[in-house]
């Protein structure tokens, strides 16, 4: 990356007070406007500028930086979220494109007048007040600065400068010839014509030395004059276009000026609104400007007006490119313009996006998803619409079913997680999980990292056998082992047998929960096998202790296997991938957040303490100091 | 946005609630009524108890002038005279200025038997605000301009500075203080209640007190934001004789509730020649050239969509102008011209694409009326906007002739209805 802050030292008082904009012209763009922000880089680049022409963005929500691109390069825009601060750092900055809405477009173009280093300030807003405007323009000219707009898309020099998203894309750009400067100097009113005008100016003449739009409202920034001023002003500029518009009388301005003889170029001229007279007198026309209050306000007038002060006035706005080609050719026969030797424009690399959905690229994806997908008008859950999946009400146990398994599994199995899930969900305060989760909150973590703290415990020794017990009694039952066997290994090889034991529940004193599963796949499945071989385990072990019972963990992993082998949804791949994945234990972790939520809450609505295991809880037996002492 | 007309009924209610902000001894208590054809009299009456206890002065509130005139107002009135009047009056059809138009709101007023009228107007153009002030009031005004005194008040300055004093007539005499506060207080109530035009004639001294007879105004409705409160519920009523259809209304409510622009005029229902254009410039250029080949009286429409509406946005308003162009049928068919010069960020592609739905929606009903659509367009995405349009025609077999950036804008126009070179 390179950084854009390098600045030209090139400082403002070395321009010419006709020029706003150069190849050298620094703007803030106030606004968080990335297409706009872009599109001024992506035209700085085809001009072959040394360096952006943005130093800074202002945006009141967020200081920082912003990425952009420089051609292929990325390169880093300051963020900062005061004017005053953006141009304490960056003096170089004499522009500032405001794209403020209405509400806030006078105080901050205010502010920005009043900063000695910026000079020009472009109001794009819409609706922005008279009175605003009309201060606005007043105070700019008693600075000695300039503001255009409000309600313009603004302007650009051609080869130099572009205001935000003025003359649309590159292709147009590179259409009209943008890239490089022509000796024509235009300015309208409309922001939407201005795009038009650079399109006929570039098919009639050697194209645009600078192009203005004034914006549409009655009372303008600045005014067509005073552009007009500094294209006379401007030896690069040897011929003039305006467009103005019916309503008003900053034609009649222009038109005096031409009278007295101060504007010595060509000046193509027309006034739009011709169709004003015989329309009815009550329609407002798109802008707020376009409203002829008198006769001498109408669109003929004005044009007869022009003709008669000496400006090359068009039949219609049809053959306005005719009369600048006719003012053009008659300055070439002149030798006072020439042609011009176009210069290699570099290319600019085409947005990803675009040509992605324009066909023109492709690219292998980094990651597959295949259980749901929210790219498409509606959600879907491993296909099933979102809608569907709760118009047929298929519950939780049945959105388990499609995100996890990607099955829209029979009802009784969706029960059944649904069952599991609720027995599941909570034990208690005192076992590892709840403990942890309670402990964090009361510490004063909020309620995602108590919950993750909670859920950490799950594992090996805590709810996390569900795993375990499936694995061990699937390997155990398909190796042909009988009970006895499986028994007798476990023994030899040292290991409790997973799923087995309960530290309090026993025979005698059987887990409910263990009994309610049992009923439910009793009754509801087709078959039962595996918890059939794994009672006749538990009554080995219970023969030898009474708490070896099979517990709840056991139970759920066992029953598991039995419903998906006994379901006809699963084949026999796709439940040893179960097994082998460890789905099971999603079971445990998901029911029991319910319970470890509902602590942590409880805690949080008790306004708990900071928990501290009490001392006397704890045996100390430190080491002695020769103990810690390292011999070599 | 725009400058717009108020009713005399609005302005001197907040000339009363505010004035005095400005102005401790201004005592004018704003007894006005506005009748409507939804008023029910007998509570008006009830609320306003002057209007029985006091002569009245009844005109019609419809921003248009002249009203003396054009005898419609009625003067030193019994509230069952002003009652009979308004009987008679509301809904009769007058003509002003050219243009009929239906009567349906009046004002009604305390009458003031007065000899003296005086005149005040503020006004604003682009580097400040004017105040006119004569003594000579009344409708002879602009016959005798030349008594009227005329002060600037530059934009930044205000009016804290100005030497009024010393400009106002001294035939005013013990009153010309009076004057001169009171038309300071005006023009601080002229700025911060965001009017854009202001004119009192006349108003005239009732045992002392400045009282304002006829008042004319406009606010700038962009400052709605800032004032809607001490706006207070006003509605900018529609200009005399202009009374809005359904499909204009629509398209108005559309246009307020997005940060785009949405604009429809129908000029002439029966009109062949329709018009979509996008941009506020463009739309104009359009109109123009319609009328220059001669076809301002087929000319049905003016409007303009931009500011980059959203895709139901363009889709509803194309169906509105499709809607209107084949009710009626016309012998040689209609024209639709889908115009707009090139757009600066506007993405074309998107735009059309509600258009496109409008069109297919009303294939048999496009086909059935022989419209023909005309379309020329460029700026972002054009040429995939272009392509969805020529594919349409040829789906929906409605003829369709589209152009891009490299035929002139209006070209489309000759090409539609004939004429131009």
């Amino acid at each position: 990356m390179i950084s854009a802050t390098a600045t030209n030292p090139k400082s403002v008082s070395t321009k010419n007070d006709y020029v706003l904009f150069d190849r050298g012209t620094k703007a803030f763009v106030y606004g968080y406007q990335t297409n706009a922000i872009q599109r001024m880089l992506d035209f700085d680049y085809i001009c072959k500028r040394d360096s952006p022409s943005i130093s800074a963005i202002i945006n009141s929500n967020r200081a920082g930086i912003h990425k952009a691109f420089w051609g292929t390069k990325e390169i880093i825009l300051p963020m900062f979220k005061t004017i005053a601060e953006a141009a304490k750092a960056h003096p170089e900055a004499d522009v500032m494109v405001n794209f403020a809405s209405h509400r806030s477009a006078f105080e901050t173009t205010m502010e920005a007048l009043e900063r000695k280093t910026i000079r020009t300030v472009v109001v794009i807003a819409e609706g922005v007040p008279e009175r605003q405007a009309r201060i606005l323009a007043a105070t700019a000219r008693k600075l000695g600065k300039t503001v255009i707009g409000p309600a313009t898309v603004g302007g650009m020099t051609a080869g130099a400068f572009r205001i935000g998203n003025t003359a649309g894309t590159i292709e147009n750009i590179i259409a009209s010839k943008l890239y490089r400067p022509g000796s024509v100097g235009f300015v309208s009113k409309s922001g939407g014509m201005l795009n038009e005008a650079f399109n006929i100016i570039s098919r009639n003449s050697n194209g645009v030395h600078e192009g203005v739009a004034i914006g549409g409202d009655r009372y303008p920034g600045s005014n067509m004059l005073d552009h007009i001023m500094r294209y006379e002003a401007n030896p690069e500029i040897k011929m003039i276009a305006c467009l103005g518009e019916l309503g008003g009388t900053d034609e009649y301005r222009i038109i005096e000026a031409l009278k007295a003889g101060k504007i010595t170029k060509p000046l193509v001229a027309w006034v739009t609104g011709t169709c004003g007279p015989v329309l009815p007198s009550s329609v407002q026309f798109g802008h707020a400007g376009a409203k002829a209050d008198s006769q001498k306000e109408t669109a003929q007038a004005k044009n007869e007006a022009f003709k008669n002060a000496g400006a090359y006035v068009p039949n219609s706005f049809d053959n306005y490119g005719e009369m600048v080609k006719q003012v053009y050719e008659m300055l070439k026969s002149q030798g006072k313009v020439k042609d011009v030797v176009e210069p290699e424009v570099p290319r600019l690399p085409v947005d990803y996006s675009k040509a992605l959905t324009s066909g023109l690229i492709r690219k292998p994806t980094t990651f597959i998803c295949t259980i749901s997908d929210d790219s498409g008008d509606e959600l879907l859950y491993a296909g099933k619409k979102i809608s569907d999946v709760l118009e047929q009400k298929v519950g939780i146990g049945g959105v388990v079913g499609l995100l996890w398994f990607k099955k829209q599994l029979p009802d009784y199995a969706t029960r059944f997680i649904e069952l599991v899930l609720q027995i599941v969900a909570d034990h208690g305060p005192a076992v590892s999980a709840a403990h942890n989760s309670i402990v964090a909150s009361c510490a004063g973590k909020d309620l995602i990292s108590s919950l993750c703290s909670g859920l950490l415990t799950i594992g090996p020794r805590f709810g996390g056998a569900i795993d375990d017990a499936a694995r061990e009694f699937k390997r155990a039952k398909e190796t042909g082992l009988s009970p006895e066997q499986f028994v007798g290994e476990m023994k030899r090889k040292g290991i409790n047998i997973p799923g087995i034991g309960h530290r309090i529940k026993s025979v005698k004193n059987p887990d409910v929960r263990v009994l309610l599963l049992i009923e439910y796949a009793r009754k509801n499945f087709a078959r039962t096998e595996l918890l059939d071989y794994a009672l006749e385990v538990e009554r080995l072990t219970t023969a030898k202790k009474g708490n070896l019972i099979l517990n709840v963990d056991g139970c759920i992993g066992i029953l598991f296997l039995d419903l998906m082998s006994s379901c006809g949804a699963f084949t026999k791949a796709e439940i040893d991938e179960v097994v082998k994945l460890g789905y099971l234990n999603g079971l445990f972790a998901l029911g029991r957040s319910i319970g470890l939520i509902g602590h942590i809450l409880d805690q949080k609505r008790l306004g708990a303490r900071l928990y501290r295991h009490p001392t006397e809880d704890i045996a100390y037996m430190l080491p002695k100091p020769e103990d810690i002492d390292c011999k070599r | 946005m725009a400058q717009r007309g108020i009713r005399e009924y609005d302005a001197k209610r907040m000339l009363a609630k505010y004035l005095p902000d400005y102005l401790k001894d201004f005592s004018y208590r704003g007894e006005i009524a506005l009748v409507s054809p939804d008023t029910d009299l007998d509570s008006l009456v009830a609320e306003n108890p002057w209007l029985k206890a006091k002569k009245l002065v009844v005109k019609p509130d419809q921003l248009f002038g002249k009203r003396g005139k054009l005898g419609l107002v009625l003067l030193d009135a019994t509230w069952d005279e002003a009652r009979a009047y308004l009987k008679e009056n509301m809904g009769s059809e007058v003509v002003v200025g050219g243009v009929a138009g239906k009567l349906t709101h009046f004002l009604v007023e305390p009458f003031v038997l007065h000899r003296e009228e005086f005149y005040v107007a503020i006004s604003s153009d682009y580097d400040g605000d004017n105040i006119y002030f004569s003594s000579e009031g009344g409708i002879c005004v602009e016959e005798k301009w030349d008594k009227v005194v005329q002060v600037r008040v530059d934009v930044l300055e205000g009016i804290d500075r100005i030497d009024l004093h010393s400009k106002l007539p001294s035939s005013l005499g013990n009153r010309l203080p009076n004057v001169e506060s009171f038309i300071k207080a005006l023009y601080r109530f002229y700025v911060d209640l965001g009017f854009a035009y202001l004119e009192i004639n006349p108003f005239t001294f009732d045992n002392g007190s400045i009282v304002p007879l006829d008042l004319v105004a406009k606010l700038d409705d962009a400052e709605e934001y800032w004032k809607s409160k001490k706006w207070d519920g006003l509605v900018f009523p529609e200009p005399f004789g202009r009374t809005m259809s359904k499909e204009e209304l629509f398209i108005k409510e559309m246009d307020s509730k997005t940060g785009a622009s949405l604009k429809l005029t129908i000029l002439n229902p029966k009109g062949k020649v329709w018009t979509m254009v996008a941009g506020g410039g463009a739309s104009v250029i359009y109109a123009d050239t319609i009328c220059d080949l001669g076809h301002a009286r087929e000319l049905a429409n003016y409007g303009e969509y931009s500011g980059d509406p959203n895709t139901e946005e363009t889709y509803l308003y194309c169906k509105t102008i499709l809607d209107l162009m084949t009710r009626e049928k016309a012998p040689n068919g209609k024209v639709l011209m889908i115009g707009g010069a090139i757009a600066n960020f506007t993405d074309v592609a998107k735009t059309f694409k509600g258009i496109v739905m409008a069109l297919k929606e009303y294939q048999d009903i496009l086909c059935d009326a022989g419209v023909k659509i005309y379309v020329r367009r460029g700026g972002p995405n054009y040429e995939v906007g272009l392509k969805l349009m020529r594919e349409l025609g040829e789906m929906l077999g409605v003829p369709i002739e589209v152009y891009g950036p490299e035929t002139h804008m209006t070209r489309i126009v000759p090409l539609a209805l004939g004429g131009g070179e």
